[in-house]
This record gives structure tokens, sequence and C-alpha cells, in this order.
């Protein structure tokens, strides 16, 4: 390693440890790779030069901390994101929900909440949803503030109906929303059962028993370690027989808890606990 | 500046990541069918496609290749003699090892954890094959209105693996791959550019070129026989 890397790296580690003993957000497990690119972006955008200057400002600045953690935290989403998972939800996993009375899900990592309101729109076209409680989680309240407002930009509408017509929706996707000016205002009654809360998969523990755990382009920016304790957190967390969904490119393969799953759809990357 | 063979040698080149976007096809599958089944590198590869362009890709190109080709996997260690394509839509990156050994010591005397924290940095729980880069994905926002992007591959690889990078960049028509060849060059690596006028599509070779002080500019038909040269590969 050259000395400017190694220097690099202790800068960066220095920032983690401070942001973790002093605000208690926890990066330290983060895969480095992509977050430190994040953490340049960052730098630059601030006009900054360094990493132990953007250290200096966060630690003695509460705002910086703020916009550091938006820009550290991918949120890059969408309604109906893959819409083939969307499919495969409604015909394997939604069957199989019909046969509980009460379901509770978990949206690990939701950011502004795109794909939690689309799981309520599914629910909802399956006459589920009265039976539904969606735990929405991030560790971000900046983020899980809009996706309480339930409100997206209006320019996107065009791409989300299509989305959600190759997700196997089959309504007028714009039942579900109110245009206003530049805005589309989704129906408050696909709000009646989520609950929006802040958990940090880093540093936080279980806080209930779920028949579903949805979390979804979120572990890819963990490190292996990392990962493996959210792992044990899902296991932990989700009642016998209970569905587990991750993204397109994420897997159970490289950790311990494999064994302790059967995909309803590997292609899909959704799982069920059998032991 | 060209080095000389000899001095190249002694470098040990631990990888090599490939660039491109419109005609990529035609190229990559005349790249790989040049590389011999011994050869002894990673070959990672980012073509521009659709994000919902499947596995096709991947079949297509292995019928021209003697060696495995595979898309590659969140965490997934990265092994020589293989070639791995970045999947659709996500941005691939390579994690240094020594990052995750860094951030490991760091946590072995860390006491201010909670109990699930803890078990997590627990330092006696053995890590498997410690060393092995790995790849890593990412959805962030596209760079250069691409993902995966070429600079975001490029600029991870450089930052992994330093001087023993060599870089690609293949026909394809906007700039994505310039800045990342740019910085594997500013590391000391070795770079590769496919000559503009025999490119299907000239643009991102030559915003390569106009901007990197290139090692090689060579047809596509002689950048696989003098990578082989280079290596000292003996088939």
């Amino acid at each position: 390693m050259s000395e400017s890397h190694e220097l690099e790296t202790i800068e960066i580690q220095l920032l983690l440890e401070g942001m973790f003993r002093y605000y208690g957000f926890d990066f330290r497990n983060y895969a480095l790779a992509s977050l430190k690119r994040r953490i340049w972006n960052t730098i630059r955008s601030e006009r900054l030069t360094t990493v132990s200057a953007l250290q200096e400002k966060v630690l003695h600045n509460p705002a910086y901390l703020d916009r550091l953690l938006l820009d550290i935290s991918v949120n890059v989403t969408a309604m109906f994101r893959d819409p083939s998972f969307y499919i495969s939800f409604r015909n394997k996993v939604v069957p199989l929900l019909r046969t509980y009375p009460f379901i509770r899900i978990w949206h690990a990592g939701c950011s502004t909440g795109e794909e939690v309101y689309s799981m309520a729109i599914l629910l909802q076209e399956e006459g589920l949803y009265d039976r539904c409680r969606i735990y929405a989680t991030d560790m971000n309240e900046l983020v899980l503030k809009t996706a309480k407002t339930g409100i997206f930009p209006l320019k996107q509408m065009q791409e989300y109906t299509q989305l959600y017509h190759q997700a196997g929706g089959n309504k007028a996707f714009s039942e579900y929303y109110t245009a206003a000016y530049e805005n589309a205002i989704f129906r408050s009654s696909l709000k009646d059962n989520i609950v929006f809360a802040h958990h940090n998969l880093a540093t936080d523990n279980s806080f209930n028993e779920f028949n579903v755990i949805l979390c979804r382009n979120v572990m890819i920016y963990f490190n292996s370690h990392l990962q493996e304790r959210v792992h044990k957190l899902f296991y932990e967390s989700l009642g016998m027989f209970g569905v587990l969904g991750l993204g397109h490119q994420e897997s159970l393969t490289f950790t311990p808890y494999e064994k302790y799953y059967e995909p309803i759809e590997s292609s899909e990357k959704i799982y069920r606990r059998v032991k | 500046m060209r080095k000389s063979t000899e001095e190249l040698n002694k470098k040990n080149f631990e990888i090599v990541v490939v660039g491109t976007s419109l005609g990529g096809l035609e190229a990559l599958t005349l790249l790989l069918a040049d590389l011999p089944q011994s050869f002894p590198l990673p070959v990672v590869i980012v073509q521009h496609r659709h994000k919902s362009s499947h596995n096709r890709l991947t079949y297509f190109l292995q019928k021209q290749s003697s060696l495995p080709i595979t898309e590659a996997r969140d965490k997934e260690e990265i092994l020589p003699g293989r070639v791995y394509l970045a999947p659709a839509d996500y941005h691939l990156l390579i994690e240094s090892p020594s990052d995750e050994e860094f951030s490991l010591y760091e946590n072995d005397f860390t006491e201010w954890g909670s109990v699930a924290v803890e078990s997590i940095h627990n330092s006696k729980s053995p890590i498997p094959n410690r060393g092995t880069p790995k790849f890593a994905l990412s959805t962030e926002a596209p760079v250069c209105y691409a993902r995966p992007s070429i600079d975001v591959l490029f600029e991870s690889a450089a930052d992994a693996f330093g001087e023993k990078v060599i870089g690609i960049i293949l026909t394809g028509a906007n700039s994505d791959g310039t800045k990342g060849l740019a910085k594997i060059k500013a590391e000391g690596g070795l770079t590769f550019v496919e000559e503009p006028a025999s490119a299907l599509c000239p643009a991102m070779p030559a915003s390569a070129i106009a901007n990197v002080e290139v090692d090689w500019i060579l047809p596509l038909s002689k950048i696989a026989p003098c990578l082989v040269n280079l290596l000292r590969i003996k088939d």
C-alpha cells in the first residue's frame, strides 16, 4: 500500500470511529470501496480537500453530520423497482400469507419509502392489506420524513406506472395518487397500516417477530461481518416459515444462515425460513 | 511514456479491468477468444447494457472463450484465470483485502459496543480467506449515465491494487472510463486503449487518449497477444 493510501485509510477509519463514538452512527463495517467513493463525493461538494477536514466539520457541527449521513447512505430507490420481484411475491408469497390471520412485515432500510408504498398497493390489490402491519425502518431520519409524507415527484409517475404494470398491476396507476403541482400525493389509506420508525441495522436489535422481512439492496453496502450480523438479526426476527426477500444480486449463499432457509423463488432471492 | 518490457515484468500484475460500451460485444468476443486457458490474472469487465438484460451476455461470450465467465456476485472472491462481468444495473467495485483487515483490527479492542455489536466483532471468529480481494456491488446513481460504470470499477481497482492493475478501454460511445483509466495511470498501473480508427465506435477510446497518457494504443486484434507477451504466458 502506498503512503498516501495508508494515510487515507487511517483518516477514514478515524472519521468513522469519531462518528460512532460521538454520534452513535456505526459505518465501521460498511463495504469500504463504495463508502470511500461517497465520502470523497461529500468532501468535494463541501469544497474540502481531505478526509480529516471533513472529520473536523462533522464532529464540531451536527449540520454536517446530517448532510454526510444523507450522502453516504445510498438512497436510490423507485416504486416497483425490479418488477419481476413483485410478480413472484404476488404468485408465490401472497398465497402463503393468505393462510395467516395477521401479517407482520418488516421493510428494513426503506429509504424514502417508494418500495414500501409499492408493497402496500400490492397487498391492497390482493385484499390482504387490512390484515397487515408494515414496519418500515431506516437509520436516516431525513429519508424517513420523506417516506412518511407519501409524496413523490410527479415527473417519475410515468416510469412508475410502467413498472407497476410490469409488476402485475392491472389498475390505472393514477388511481393511487392525486397530482398537485409537481407532486404525486399517494392515497392516505396506503399509509394506514405502515409504521415508519428509526432502526439502524448496524447497531440495533430485533423488535418483533415477523412473517415477512424485506431488505433489498441494503446489505451490499456492508462488509461480510456486518452482513453476518444482519442475517443473524433477520433469522432471529423471522417466525418459522417466515419469508425473506433480498435484492436481485444478494443471496444467502456466502452466509452461515443459508442452511436455515429454502428458496421460494431463487431467481428473485425470495427465501423461506424452514429451521 | 512506454515502459520497457523488462521493467513491466517486475510488477507482478494482479488484475485486468476492461471497459466498453457500444460495439463491446464484438470487441469482447475477439479479446476473450485470444486469451489462453492459462491466463494468470482475473479479468473484470464492465460492458454498458440495458438494465433488464440478463445472462445472455455471459452465455454468448462463454461460447468464444476458454476461460470461465460469470457475472460477479457481491462479496465473491476474485480468482485468477476467471472472467467476471458486471451485472446489469449495478456498479461493480473491488474491495481491497487490507481494508477489511484494518477494520477488524480496529474493532478488536473496541469496548463500548452493545452486546450485539461485540458478537460480530468477536476477534476469535475465523475470517475465511483473509487477504483475497472481493467484489462489492452498488446501486448508487449512474455515473456518466451508466450503471455499471467503467470509472467506478477502474477507480476502485486502482485503489485496491495500485500499480498492479492493467486497464483496457475498448470501443464505446461516451467518455465513461476516462477518469478511471487516469486513476490507474496515476497509481502506476498499465493502460491500454483500442486504436480509435479500428474501433466500431471511437468516442470512448478517443476520450481516454485525449485525457490520459496511455501506455499502449493498439488495434483490437493486438491487445490480447500483447498482454500474453507481457505476462510471458506459455500455452
